[in-house]
């Protein structure tokens, strides 16, 4: 009797009774990382908070505070071509975006799924162009562009934006990621290759696409080192080019004009941000892991 | 049904077989059309836009090349430069603490914030969390600087309010080398950590339970749970986010271009500001060559560096 009441009551008492409470009841801990993690989130936020709050209430005198108002917003459009900064902007991400994903497709399934001889070589290459950084070919594609006869016009940012090893080193592995009995099945069909990629891979492929796609886009609104440097007239100005040549040439005299300018930009990332989350994460972590 | 199918089946097989040997040689020839064909886009654009401007970037750096009159050699004279050019050597200084610091403090924060919300906590706070955190992470570089310029803005900037609030004096954030150079490691981390915290929070999520329910058992937790666990467990993961934290700061540029253009004097003047600086506004091409050349081989010299690391101190599962 004694043995049987007392071997389960010591294992059983401090295991159970605190992990049930602990599921009713958020511990110390679970609060105090919770306020932590509060912390570290407003300070994330607080700084483009604090933006929109300026930019909705504008003060003659620069800075905000003043009353609720949407002049600073009608103001950066009458300071500066608004409308052409952005629509160049969304031509060049829009090509770029576009191209990347045909590109990357065509050539990512001819590396994953058709054999011939120096397939892996020519790969090793294209993967290996990834470690080169922007900064070291911009001269010469600076250059060559202006050879071509391309400088100073957005064709100049697109152009050269649009072979993508990245973009490529992604497909490859998503087309390996699909059966590859999908192609026997389509052959017996009588399918030919190219029916076979247009029919049954490509269709299937296009969440690996979204991912290309999104990423191209969020890179691409947001770059400012090539603009900076194969743009020259302000016509041909993106975004971000186009706002930090505004503050600029306005000083800090109008803060709120300038926020404005920073609150219209970011628009496009908050719709990929809620949007296109999941696969801007993916893509964003795609490649580190294997 | 039951007898036609058996009858039907070798039919079907003999011919799919001739079908096979016929079409076989046309399927394959097709098949090299395809790879020619799909590979070309981006086999052409690496070659014109990535292989010949490398090579041209190793060519140039031999030579001082204004665009305007012919080339001359120079043999390493743009090299030996980087060393003896005050400005070109405070920049390559300066980036090499920028990385040393920016990246150490992004690993931290993200590292903390990672393990903090893959703790126990309801879903959906966590989902939040997570999204908020790695929210800078998509927004233009110019952008944010942008902000940053008027958030630190001596006269009417939001952090001066706040300090004086708690009555310090106003600090000359933009306007001082030591708070210039304070400022464009803040900002550059609040933009960047997310992407770490992306990694790790993978890294976490992908260590097995049981392993620390085994440890807990055994009475290990907190502090000594995360040091000889969690740390461990996530090395492969905490070598990839070093590695690519470190390529990634090596080659800031826009955040002190917009924030301080350099300053002041050149104490926040990067290795590609002078690449940027060198080619665009002095017309040095072949010394802006050398000083790309120089970074490209640090930045290899990281990523190997990686490869030997993984294979020493790594700890794989």
């Amino acid at each position: 009797m004694t043995t049987t009441t007392t071997v389960p009551r010591t294992p059983l008492r401090p295991t159970t009774v605190p992990a049930r409470r602990r599921r009713v009841l958020p511990g110390p801990s679970t609060i105090a990382r919770v306020v932590v993690l509060a912390v570290a989130t407003f300070l994330t936020l607080g700084p483009v908070l604090w933006t929109l709050w300026i930019a909705v209430t504008p003060k003659a005198a620069g800075g905000g505070g003043g009353g609720f108002s949407l002049s600073a917003f009608s103001e950066v459009f009458s300071k500066v071509d608004m409308v052409l900064l952005v629509w160049n902007s969304a031509l060049v991400t829009g090509l770029c975006a576009v191209g990347q994903m045909f590109t990357a497709a065509l050539a990512g399934y001819v590396f994953a799924r058709v054999e011939f001889r120096g397939s892996r070589a020519l790969f090793g290459i294209v993967l290996a162009t990834m470690m080169v950084p922007l900064q070291v070919t911009i001269v010469p594609v600076f250059m060559l562009i202006r050879g071509m006869g391309l400088s100073d016009t957005l064709l100049a940012l697109i152009l050269p934006a649009i072979p993508t090893a990245f973009g490529t080193f992604l497909m490859r592995q998503y087309f390996l990621g699909l059966p590859a009995e999908l192609a026997e099945a389509a052959a017996i069909d009588g399918a030919g290759p190219f029916r076979t990629f247009r029919s049954v891979y490509a269709p299937l492929a296009m969440p690996g696409l979204a991912i290309v796609g999104i990423l191209a886009f969020n890179f691409h609104w947001n770059e400012f080192f090539r603009p900076l440097i194969l743009t020259i007239s302000e016509q041909n100005f993106t975004l971000p080019l186009g706002l930090v040549t505004l503050q600029g040439n306005l000083g800090t005299g109008s803060v709120a004009t300038v926020l404005a300018g920073v609150v219209l930009s970011m628009i496009p990332a908050l719709v990929v941000f809620f949007f296109g989350q999941r696969p801007l994460r993916e893509g964003l972590t795609a490649g580190t892991s294997k | 049904m039951a007898v036609t199918l058996p009858a039907e089946r070798p039919r079907v097989d003999a011919s799919s077989a001739t079908l096979h040997a016929v079409a076989g040689k046309r399927a394959r020839r097709a098949r090299g059309l395809m790879a020619a064909l799909f590979l070309a886009p981006t086999v052409l654009g690496i070659t014109l836009f990535t292989l010949i401007p490398i090579v041209a970037s190793i060519v140039l750096a031999f030579f001082q090349w204004d665009i305007i009159s012919p080339p001359k050699f120079v043999g390493v004279d743009n090299f030996v430069a980087i060393g003896t050019d005050p400005t070109v050597r405070v920049a390559f200084l300066n980036t090499f603490g920028f990385v040393v610091v920016a990246v150490a403090l992004q690993l931290a924060v993200a590292l903390g914030l990672a393990v903090l919300v893959q703790s126990k906590m309801p879903g959906w706070l966590r989902g939040f969390f997570r999204s908020a955190l790695f929210f800078p992470l998509i927004l233009s570089a110019a952008s944010v600087s942008l902000m940053m310029a008027f958030l630190f803005n001596q006269d009417f900037g939001l952090v001066n309010q706040v300090l004086s609030l708690v009555n310090l004096p106003a600090v000359p954030w933009l306007t001082s080398a030591g708070g210039a150079t304070v400022v464009v490691v803040l900002v550059y981390v609040w933009q960047n950590f997310g992407f770490s915290f992306l990694l790790f929070v993978g890294g976490l999520a992908s260590i097995p339970r049981d392993v620390y329910e085994a440890s807990s058992i055994d009475g290990i937790t907190g502090w000594s749970q995360f040091r000889h666990i969690t740390l461990p467990l996530l090395s492969p993961t905490v070598l990839v986010a070093s590695v690519m934290a470190i390529i990634s700061a090596l080659q800031i540029f826009d955040q002190p271009y917009v924030l301080t253009r350099g300053g002041p004097g050149d104490s926040t003047r990067t290795a590609v500001m002078v690449i940027f600086e060198s080619a665009f506004q002095q017309l040095q091409f072949g010394k802006a060559s050398a000083i790309g050349i120089v970074l490209t081989l640090i930045i290899m010299g990281v990523t190997a560096l990686q490869f030997r690391l993984s294979r020493r101190f790594v700890f794989y599962q």
